[in-house]
C-alpha cells in the first residue's frame, strides 16, 4: 500500500486553557535523545550539526525557534527540531558519532509537551514543583528536571511570560488537568510578581 | 525533609526529588564467595546513630545516582559525591572529622 | 450579660452588617467580627459542652489557643466540625453549630456525667471496662465514644466541592508572626535586599501592641505598625501575607504554612485553601505568647476568660464580655483588662491578686486611682453560677480554700496566670527550652536551637516568643535578631524607644488557693477541652505515670488540637508538684505540628479528583474507553480487563474475547509493555549479568525469552529480548516493571560497571504496541500489507522492520497465548492509525479486541508464568521449572550466587504445578493446600498455594497454577485446598501447568 503518512496524533489532540495564563498543548516536535560523552567532539557535531546551535553548559537550554539543544544530564542532551526531521537528524546525527560509543534514540513519540504564556507562570508552576521558581532559582534558559505534582517533567523559561514543559505522553492528561487547576481564576498567588 | 545536592546536575534537591538507595560503599560478592561474605554483602547493614554513607539517585532530575555523608541523628550532611568511587573521597572525610573536633 | 458596646471596636466596620445563625438562630455581626465576637456580642456565652462530662463551656479565648468554642460550620458537603469561633471570621449565611450534646446546647442529657465526676477521673475507662472483654467492643465503646469526643465527622459520601493547592517558596528568610516583632525584625533584613516571607496567621498586623497600649517613638503602636507596613510593602523582595499560619517546621529549612483565601468570603472563585511549603535558610519565630489560665475550682465556667482576651473584645470589637468583671491575676498585665473594662465604662468590683506586694506598682496605681478595689493575697474559691457567672467566693490564696471571706456578684471573670512563649515552631524541629525562673516560663534555649543540613542553626526567635514582653524588650529583641541575620553589627540604627508601664514581677500560681483542698482541685480545670483537671494529673503521678509523656496520655492533657496551648505549663507545674521535682526536670511533652488544626484538602493539594494521581493513558486509550473498557489499574497504567458490549457480563465478555482468539483473530492494546534500548560494545556482556540466560549469543534479528533476579537470587522481572544490531538490544519487561527495570540496570551501570560502555533508554511510550494473536493474525496482516509476514521471512522468534499499511513498524512474531502472534510496536502518534486500520482491514477475519483478563487466561492455559502471580519475591527461577532458562555455563549473573545457598537448592521447595478441580470448579485465588495436623504456631498445616486461577473458555473447565512441595513429582496426586470459610476444602489434582496445545503447534504455523 503506497497510503501516505497522516499526521501523528496529539495526546491530547491540541488541548488549551486560558485561566491566569494560557496554556496549550504544543504540536509534535521531533525530541531525539543523544547519550555519550558531551565532551568528545562526534557528540558535540551531533548536537550543534543538527541544530545550529552551541553546546549548552550544565542545565543549559539553547534554542532558536522549534530548534533546540537541552542539557538532560552530564552524558545526556535532549535535540528538538522539527517532527517531520527526525529521520533526517538520526541519520545526522549518526553519522557524525561514526564509531564512537553513544545512544541516539528518537523519543518524539514518547513525549508530550505544553507552552505556557502569561505573566504569572512562575507562580502556577511554583504550585506543582518544589523547584525554587524565582528568576535566581531558575533564569530564563535554564532547564529545570523536577516533578509536576506526581510525574516528572522538564520546563524552562524562554522569556519571563513563555516557558515550555515536557512530559511523558501518557500523563499528558494529568499534567494538562493539573495546570487547570494551577492557572484557575481566583488563585494568583502573585509571589513572584514582586 | 531533606535536601541535597546532586553533584551530577549541581540541582540542590527537594528529598521528594530523590530516591533512596540504602547504605553505600557495599562489595559486591558473586560466585565464589563465602557463606558469611555473601550473607553479609546481602543482609548486613550499619544503620548507624551517626556519620551515614547512603546512595541517593536524583529520580526526578538528571537520573544519577550519588552518594552523600549525612549524620542519621542530627541530619547534619557532610558532602555528596559521585558513585564512582570505592569509599568516600578525602574532602568528605575532612568535612566530617571537622565537625567532630 | 454580653453585649455590643455602643462605641469602640477597631476591626469593625458598624455599616456593614453581618447575617448569620448559631443553631439555627438568627444573628447579627459586623463585618470584621470573628464567630466569637458576633456571638458575644448577641449575649451567646455558651458555646458548647465539654469532652467527657458535658459540662457548659463558654469562650475563653480570642485567638488561636480557643479550646472550648469549637463549632461546626457549613452544612451539607460543606460541612466541617471543630471549627474556632475565634478565628471563623463572620460573613452573611454563615452556619454554624455548636457540638457535643444532646438533645440541645442548653439541656444535655450527658451534663449526668458531672453528677458523676469523682468516679469519672483520668484512666477511669482503662480501668472500668475491661471486663468482660468482648463488652468492649459492642457494648461500652459505642457507649463511650457516643458520649465522648467533640464535632462529629461529615457524613462520608459527602464530597468537598472546593479546590485546595500548594505553592512551593524559597526565600532566605521566612518570619512566621505578623506582630511588631516580626514586622520590625522583617523590615530590618528586608533593608539588605534578602528574599523575606512574613505570615500572620490573623487578618490584621501587629499582634497585641493594639490593644496592649504603649508608644513607639511618641506614636501609638497602631500608627508606628501601619508605618512598618506600609515600609514592608514598598520592598520588592518581601512578600507579606495574611491568614496564613506557620504550621510546622521540618528539617533541612522546610516549614509548612497555612493561607485561608476564602472561608470568609465562600463565594469567590479560587481555591479555598492553600499549603504553603517553604524552604528556608533561616526561619525565626516571631509567634508571640499565650496568657495562661488559673486553675481555681470553677474556672471552665461559661463567663471565666483570659484577662487578655476580654480587653480584646472591648477593644478590636466593641464587645463587653460582662457588666461586671472580677480579674484574678499573679501578674500585672491584667491590670491593663481592668483599665480598659474600667474606661470602656464597665464595672470592675475587684482586682483578686494572689500576691502581696510591698508597694504598688503603676499598673496597681493607676488602677486604684480610678477606684477599682484590689485584693491582695486572695483567691477565688470558687466560681458561683450554673451555665455562667453569677458571681464568686473568694478566700486567702494561702489557704487550703473552702473559708470563704467574700462573695462578690459578677457575670464576668477574667483570669491571668502570667503568659507562655509560643514555643511549638522552635520546638517541632528540635529546639530545645529552657526554663525561666523569674517569669515562670518555658523560653527557647537559644544554645540549643534546631539545626540545618550545614549543621548550623537555622531557626530563631524574636519578640514575645523568646520571652520579651515588654514593648522596649520586643523592639530591641527584633534589632537583634536582625543584626544576627543579617550579620551586620547591632545598634547600626537603634531600637526605637517604647514607652510602657513597668510592671511588677509575677508570683506563680498553680493552683488557688495554694493549698486547694480535694474538693477543689476536682472543680480546677487544668485543660478545658480534653476535660482533665488539677486532680487528674495528680492521680496520674499517684498511679506512677511519672514521665511527663506518660501521664499526658494517661490524662490527655494537652492533647490533640490544643497541643499544650492553654494546658501545657499549668499541667507540668501540677504534676512537678506532685512529683516533688523542679518544673525543669519535669520537662515538657513534645510540640507537634500542625501549630492549629489544617485542612485535609489543604495536605492533599492537587492529589484529589482528577489528579489524585497520574493516570497513564495510552495511545489506544480513548478508543478503549469508548468501547466498553473495563478499567484495571497496572501500576499507574489503566489497561482494559475486558471489552464489554452491551448486556454482558465481564464474564461473557471475557469468554468471548478468549474464544474469539483462538479462532479468529484479536487485538491487544500492549503499548504499556516495557522497552529498555541498551547499546554499547559492552551490552552483551552487560545483559548476560542481568538475565539469567545468555543473551550475547542471541542473533541480530532474533528474539529470545529471559529472565531477570535480584541479587537475593528472585525473580524480580521477565520479557522477550530483542537483538536489533551488533550492540544494540530492546528488552521488554513488564507492564509494571520498565521503570523499575530500568532504574536497576542503570544503578548496575553507575555504581558497579561504570567501566562498561554501555547506555540504556527507556523508550516504552515512544511506542504503541498492538498485539495480533489468533489462526487469523497472518491474514489479518496480510490485508492490511506492506510486510512480508510469512513463515519463511518471519519465523516464531524472530522480528523484521518496515510499512504496514503505510505506518512504519517494527514486527515481532512472539507469542504469549499459544496462537500465532504478532507484536507491533509503531510510534505512539500513529498507533491509534494503525489499531483503526487493522480493525477496519478485513470483516471476514472476525477481528476482535480483548483485554487484560483474556490475556492472562491464555497465557495461563499455556502455563506460561506471570510475575506478580506466580512470583512474590520469595520466588527463584528453579522454583517455576524453568531452569532451561539459566545458563548453566556463566560463571556469574545476578542472583546466581544467591541461588546456590542451602535454602534456595533445598529439595522440598513449593514447585509450580498445574491444578485441576475434581469437579471442574474454579480453585480460590491464593488458597491454601492443607495438610492434617498444625504447626508451631497452632496453625494449620500447609504446603502450596494457587497463584493463578481461571475458568478457561477453551477448557471449559477450571485451570488453576500454583506452587506445591515436591509438586512435580506429585502428578496425578489429589490434594486439598481451604476455601476462605476456613473449614471446607475443595479437591484438585496436581496436573502438567501446560494446559492448552502442549506441543506448540499452533503458535508455529
Amino acid at each position: 500500500m503506497s497510503e501516505t503518512q497522516a499526521t501523528p496524533a496529539m495526546a491530547l489532540g491540541g488541548a488549551a486553557f486560558n485561566g491566569l495564563i494560557s496554556i496549550r498543548e504544543a504540536a509534535p516536535q521531533a525530541m531525539i535523545a543523544l547519550r555519550g560523552d558531551l565532551a568528545s567532539i562526534e557528540v558535540k557535531n551531533a548536537a550543534t550539526g543538527v541544530t545550529g546551535l552551541d553546546m549548552p553548559g550544565p542545565r543549559g537550554a539553547n534554542w532558536v525557534g522549534d530548534r533546540a539543544i537541552l542539557w538532560m544530564s552530564p552524558d545526556e542532551l535532549l535535540i528538538l527540531c522539527p517532527y517531520d526531521e527526525a529521520d533526517s537528524a538520526l541519520a545526522g546525527m549518526a553519522g557524525c558519532l561514526d564509531g564512537r560509543h553513544a545512544l541516539v534514540t528518537d523519543m518524539s513519540d514518547a513525549r508530550s509537551s505544553f507552552d505556557l504564556r502569561g505573566a504569572g507562570l512562575r507562580d502556577v508552576l511554583a504550585k506543582l514543583t518544589p523547584a525554587d521558581m524565582s528568576r535566581t532559582g531558575l533564569p530564563v534558559g535554564e532547564l529545570r528536571r523536577s516533578r509536576l505534582a506526581q510525574t516528572p517533567a522538564a520546563f524552562w523559561l524562554k522569556s519571563e511570560t513563555s516557558a515550555q514543559i515536557i512530559c511523558f505522553r501518557s500523563v499528558a492528561q494529568y499534567v494538562f488537568d493539573l495546570l487547570k487547576t494551577a492557572a484557575q481564576p481566583g488563585s494568583a498567588v502573585a509571589f513572584f510578581d514582586r | 525533609m531533606l535536601t541535597l545536592k546532586c553533584p551530577y546536575c549541581g540541582i540542590q534537591a527537594d528529598e521528594t526529588e530523590l530516591s533512596p538507595g540504602g547504605e553505600a560503599h557495599l562489595t559486591r560478592h558473586g560466585p565464589g564467595s563465602s557463606d558469611g561474605d555473601f550473607h553479609d554483602y546481602l543482609f548486613a547493614r550499619q544503620n548507624r546513630r551517626g556519620v551515614h554513607f547512603e546512595r541517593w539517585r536524583h529520580a526526578f532530575g538528571c537520573g544519577k545516582w550519588f552518594l552523600a555523608a549525612r549524620d542519621t541523628q542530627t541530619l547534619q550532611v557532610f558532602g555528596t559525591y559521585p558513585a564512582q568511587v570505592l569509599e568516600p573521597p578525602q574532602h568528605i572525610r575532612d568535612a566530617i572529622n571537622q565537625s567532630q573536633n | 450579660m454580653s453585649t455590643r458596646l455602643a462605641t469602640g471596636g477597631r476591626l469593625i466596620d458598624r455599616t456593614t452588617p453581618r447575617h448569620f445563625t448559631f443553631n439555627g438562630k438568627r444573628l447579627t455581626g459586623y463585618a470584621g467580627d470573628t464567630l466569637a465576637s458576633a456571638l458575644l456580642a448577641n449575649d451567646q456565652m455558651l458555646v458548647g459542652r465539654s469532652f467527657k462530662y458535658h459540662r457548659p463551656r463558654g469562650i475563653v479565648a480570642s485567638g488561636a489557643e480557643e479550646p472550648n468554642a469549637l463549632v461546626g460550620l457549613g452544612r451539607g458537603d460543606r460541612f466541617e466540625p471543630n471549627q474556632r469561633a475565634t478565628t471563623t471570621e463572620v460573613f452573611d449565611g454563615l452556619e454554624a453549630t455548636s457540638q457535643n450534646h444532646w438533645p440541645s446546647l442548653n439541656f444535655d442529657i450527658g451534663a449526668i456525667n458531672a453528677r458523676f465526676a469523682s468516679f469519672l477521673p483520668a484512666g477511669f475507662y482503662y480501668k472500668t471496662f475491661t471486663w468482660p472483654r468482648s463488652f468492649w467492643k459492642h457494648l461500652y465503646e459505642p457507649i463511650i465514644r457516643k458520649s465522648a469526643g467533640l464535632g462529629r465527622a461529615p457524613d462520608p459520601e459527602a464530597r468537598d466541592p472546593d479546590s485546595y493547592e500548594h505553592f512551593h517558596a524559597h526565600v532566605d528568610v521566612l518570619i512566621i508572626g505578623g506582630g511588631i516583632a516580626g514586622m520590625e525584625t522583617a523590615k530590618r533584613i528586608g533593608e539588605t535586599g534578602v528574599r523575606v516571607l512574613l505570615i500572620e496567621q490573623d487578618v490584621d498586623w501587629g499582634g497585641r501592641a493594639p490593644v496592649d497600649g504603649g508608644e513607639i517613638g511618641d506614636q501609638p503602636p497602631e500608627d508606628y505598625i501601619g508605618g512598618l507596613l506600609a515600609s514592608l510593602n514598598a520592598m520588592d523582595n518581601v512578600s507579606l501575607r495574611t491568614r496564613c499560619m506557620g504550621a510546622g517546621v521540618y528539617d533541612h529549612g522546610y516549614a509548612l504554612a497555612y493561607e485561608r483565601l476564602t472561608d470568609h468570603t465562600p463565594a469567590a472563585k479560587g481555591p479555598r485553601h492553600r499549603l504553603w511549603r517553604i524552604r528556608a535558610a533561616q526561619i525565626i519565630t516571631a509567634t508571640g505568647a499565650l496568657e495562661r489560665p488559673l486553675a481555681f475550682a470553677g474556672n471552665d465556667l461559661p463567663g471565666v476568660m483570659l484577662a487578655s482576651a476580654l480587653r480584646d473584645y472591648v477593644v478590636n470589637w466593641g464587645v463587653s464580655p460582662g457588666d461586671r468583671t472580677v480579674i484574678v491575676t499573679n501578674n500585672d498585665d491584667a491590670y491593663r483588662s481592668a483599665l480598659i473594662l474600667r474606661r470602656a465604662g464597665l464595672a470592675v468590683p475587684a482586682i483578686v491578686d494572689a500576691r502581696v506586694l510591698p508597694q504598688d506598682s503603676p499598673l496597681m496605681a493607676e488602677a486604684r486611682a480610678l477606684g477599682i478595689r484590689i485584693l491582695q493575697g486572695h483567691a477565688i474559691d470558687h466560681v458561683i453560677g450554673q451555665k455562667r457567672v453569677t458571681g464568686v467566693a473568694l478566700c486567702a490564696h494561702a489557704g487550703a480554700g473552702g473559708a470563704v471571706i467574700d462573695e462578690i456578684a459578677c457575670d464576668a471573670v477574667a483570669m491571668s496566670g502570667g503568659w507562655s512563649p509560643v514555643v511549638h515552631l522552635w520546638s517541632h524541629c528540635g529546639g530545645k527550652l529552657c526554663w525561666d525562673e523569674t517569669r515562670a516560663m518555658f523560653r527557647p534555649d537559644h544554645n540549643r536551637p534546631p539545626t540545618g543540613d550545614k549543621g548550623q542553626a537555622f531557626v530563631t526567635t524574636t519578640g514575645a516568643a523568646n520571652g520579651m514582653f515588654t514593648l522596649q524588650e520586643v523592639l530591641d529583641d527584633a534589632v537583634a535578631t536582625a543584626a544576627q541575620i543579617t550579620k551586620t553589627p547591632p545598634m547600626t540604627s537603634a531600637a526605637p524607644q517604647a514607652q510602657a508601664q513597668e510592671e511588677a514581677p509575677l508570683a506563680p500560681v498553680w493552683m488557688m488557693p495554694q493549698g486547694a483542698g480535694v474538693h477543689h482541685r476536682a472543680k480546677a480545670w487544668l485543660d478545658f477541652q480534653n476535660d482533665v483537671k488539677v486532680s487528674d494529673v495528680q492521680l496520674a503521678a499517684r498511679e506512677g505515670f511519672e514521665s511527663v509523656e506518660h501521664a499526658k496520655r494517661y490524662t490527655t492533657l494537652g492533647m490533640a488540637t490544643d497541643q499544650g496551648k492553654l494546658s501545657n505549663i499549668n499541667g507540668l507545674a501540677i504534676l512537678s508538684g506532685a512529683l516533688g521535682a523542679d518544673i525543669p526536670d519535669v520537662g515538657t511533652t513534645t510540640f507537634r505540628p500542625p501549630y492549629t488544626p489544617i485542612s485535609m484538602g489543604a495536605i492533599a493539594g492537587p492529589g484529589r479528583g482528577d489528579t489524585f494521581q497520574p493516570i497513564r493513558r495510552t495511545p489506544i486509550h480513548d478508543w478503549l474507553a469508548a468501547n466498553g473498557a473495563e478499567w484495571e489499574p497496572v501500576g499507574q497504567w489503566r489497561r482494559p480487563y475486558c471489552l464489554k458490549r452491551p448486556g454482558e457480563t465481564t464474564h461473557d465478555a471475557v469468554t468471548r474475547e478468549v474464544t474469539n482468539t483462538r479462532k479468529n483473530v484479536g487485538l491487544l492494546d500492549a503499548s504499556t509493555l516495557g522497552k529498555l534500548i541498551v547499546k554499547g560494545p559492552d551490552a552483551g556482556r552487560f545483559l548476560d549479568m542481568l538475565y539469567t540466560n545468555m543473551m550475547s549469543t542471541l542473533k541480530p534479528g532474533r528474539c529470545r525469552y529471559g529472565l531477570m533476579c535480584n541479587e537475593n537470587g528472585f525473580l524480580m522481572d521477565d520479557g522477550v529480548v530483542a537483538r536489533l544490531d551488533a550492540d544494540t538490544y530492546l528488552c521488554h519487561t513488564t507492564s509494571g516493571g520498565a521503570d523499575h527495570i530500568h532504574a536497576h540496570m542503570e544503578d548496575w551501570l553507575q555504581c558497579e560497571w561504570w567501566d562498561w560502555q554501555v547506555y540504556v533508554a527507556n523508550v516504552t511510550e515512544q511506542y504503541g504496541q498492538i498485539a495480533v494473536v489468533g489462526p487469523n493474525a497472518r491474514k489479518l496482516l496480510e490485508a492490511v500489507g506492506g510486510l512480508d509476514v510469512s513463515r519463511e521471512t518471519l519465523p516464531f522468534m524472530g522480528w523484521v522492520e518496515g510499512a504496514l499499511g503505510g505506518i512504519p513498524v517494527r514486527i515481532f512474531r512472539i507469542s504469549f497465548s499459544g496462537e500465532l502472534s504478532f507484536e507491533i510496536p509503531v510510534k505512539a502518534g500513529y498507533a491509534r492509525h494503525l489499531w483503526d486500520h487493522l480493525l477496519s482491514a478485513c470483516r471476514d477475519f472476525g477481528v476482535m479486541p480483548y483485554g487484560t483478563e483474556a490475556l492472562h487466561v491464555m497465557r495461563a492455559e499455556k502455563g506460561f508464568i506471570m510475575i506478580g502471580d506466580e512470583t512474590d519475591g520469595t520466588v527463584i527461577p528453579q522454583d517455576l521449572g524453568m531452569d532451561w532458562a539459566i545458563s548453566k555455563k556463566k560463571t556469574d549473573y545476578l542472583g546466581k550466587r544467591a541461588q546456590a545457598r542451602p535454602d534456595m537448592a533445598r529439595p522440598d521447595r513449593w514447585k509450580l504445578v498445574g491444578l485441576e478441580t475434581c469437579d471442574g470448579a474454579v480453585l480460590p485465588d491464593g488458597a491454601y493446600a492443607v495438610a492434617e495436623g498444625r504447626n508451631a504456631n497452632g496453625q494449620r498445616k500447609v504446603f502450596g498455594r494457587v497463584t493463578s486461577t481461571y475458568y478457561s473458555p477453551t477448557l471449559g473447565r477450571g485451570i488453576a497454577m500454583g506452587l506445591v512441595q515436591n509438586g512435580p513429582d506429585r502428578l496425578g496426586e489429589v490434594i486439598h485446598f481451604a476455601k476462605s470459610d476456613g473449614v471446607t476444602t475443595i479437591e484438585a489434582r496436581i496436573v502438567d501447568p501446560v494446559f492448552y496445545d502442549k506441543d506448540g503447534e499452533k503458535q508455529n504455523v
